[in-house]
């Protein structure tokens, strides 16, 4: 756990580097999560810890959000004269955003005869054309 | 135990991380449970009641977002090698993901456009300031990207988290709803789309449906943070 833990980190710290060195507009853990992503297809395969300490972290998730959510109280002001323009902004582009993408990758995606998660999938293959 | 001393023992606690980084737990935990209970509706989404508890626990104290983040850092900062685990889900799918790229790179782009467009669009309609607009524009975009992005632009960096997590939980919310909806199974699809707008916590929630649907949902996340981070600043300058 502690190396998989340390692997992860390395991980990050190599991407932080990458990005504060190489200006590009990526943050350190998206450039954390390639490289990663890079090793594990040369390794061609998970190891078992690091997919123990991976599945730990990304099973509470959204927990991890909650500190940053909580950062609404220093804008109260500023959102209470804006609330309902923000709101309809940002109800409506969501929505909006997940129909289109969805949409899109429905029409054009491998697995758009799919009618349900997980069915059948030798059924998606070869209809390309 | 007279109110003094338990006024004191507060003072006490509230200086340390503990209580912040407990209570956090805490509460998420309650959440979960009161989700889990109810059946799973939206409005009862585990990001927004704990932060509306939260929100009302510091009001009702007191305690300003400085002194709570001292100790909620501590969850907070485990953003980050979360971010780099969403490689291994990725791994797993790899297969799947590669047969589909086209689509992947079309659907993308639509959606990081749609995403920017619809916010500056319908904000600047309803007659939101500079300021907000372009704090509001990478909204869908993972937090620390699109804080990145609002300050290059010169919005406020602080007030795009709090899009950044609103949006996250409308999507995470309502986007499964939708999608029933539209009646999109294929969960490639679905997780895409719940990446694409709505980030970390839309691919929480995919993650949640199937392993394949949170691999392609971080996939959207990453992808779409790259995209709005080229993408936005030429249209903001384009709209000058």
């Amino acid at each position: 756990m502690l190396q998989a833990l340390t692997v992860i980190l390395l991980c990050q710290l190599a991407g932080e580097i990458i990005s504060a060195a190489s200006g590009l507009p990526l943050p350190g853990p998206v450039i954390g999560m390639v490289i990663l992503f890079a090793s594990l297809v040369i390794r061609q395969g998970v190891p078992k810890d690091i997919g123990a300490a991976g599945d730990a972290l990304l099973s509470n998730l959204s927990l991890l959000f909650v500190p940053a959510g909580v950062g609404i109280l220093q804008h109260a002001s500023r959102l209470k004269d804006e609330a309902g323009a923000v709101a309809a902004a940002l109800v409506g582009s969501t929505l909006v955003t997940i129909a289109v993408t969805a949409f899109v990758m429905n029409r054009l995606g491998p697995g758009r005869r799919c009618r349900r998660p997980g069915s059948n999938p030798a059924e998606t293959r070869g209809d390309q054309g | 135990m007279t109110p003094e001393t338990l006024s004191d023992i507060w003072v006490y606690l509230a200086a340390s991380p503990l209580l912040a980084l407990t209570m956090t737990l805490v509460v998420y935990q309650a959440a979960q449970w009161l989700y889990g209970r109810a059946g799973r509706p939206a409005l009862l989404n585990p990001v927004l009641v704990s932060v509306v508890c939260l929100v009302a626990i510091l009001v009702a104290t007191g305690t300003t977002y400085q002194t709570y983040f001292e100790g909620a850092q501590f969850i907070h900062f485990l953003l980050g090698p979360a971010t780099v685990a969403l490689a291994i889900p990725l791994y797993r799918q790899f297969e799947k993901v590669r047969r589909s790229a086209l689509a992947l790179i079309v659907s993308l782009l639509l959606g990081s456009l749609t995403a920017m467009g619809t916010a500056l669009g319908i904000g600047y309609v309803m007659g939101l300031d500079h300021v907000s607009l372009v704090s509001l524009a990478p909204k869908s975009v993972t937090a620390p990207v699109a804080m990145g992005i609002a300050e290059k632009l010169g919005g406020l960096p602080s007030l795009t988290a709090v899009f950044v997590i609103v949006t996250g939980i409308l999507g995470g919310s309502l986007g499964p709803l939708l999608l029933d909806r539209m009646k999109i199974g294929d969960p490639a699809a679905r997780g895409f789309a719940l990446g694409t707008a709505s980030h970390g916590i839309g691919t929480a929630r995919a993650l949640q449906e199937s392993e394949v649907a949170g691999a392609f949902s971080g996939l959207a996340m990453g992808l779409n943070a790259l995209a709005t981070a080229i993408l936005l600043p030429l249209i903001w300058s384009f709209l000058g």
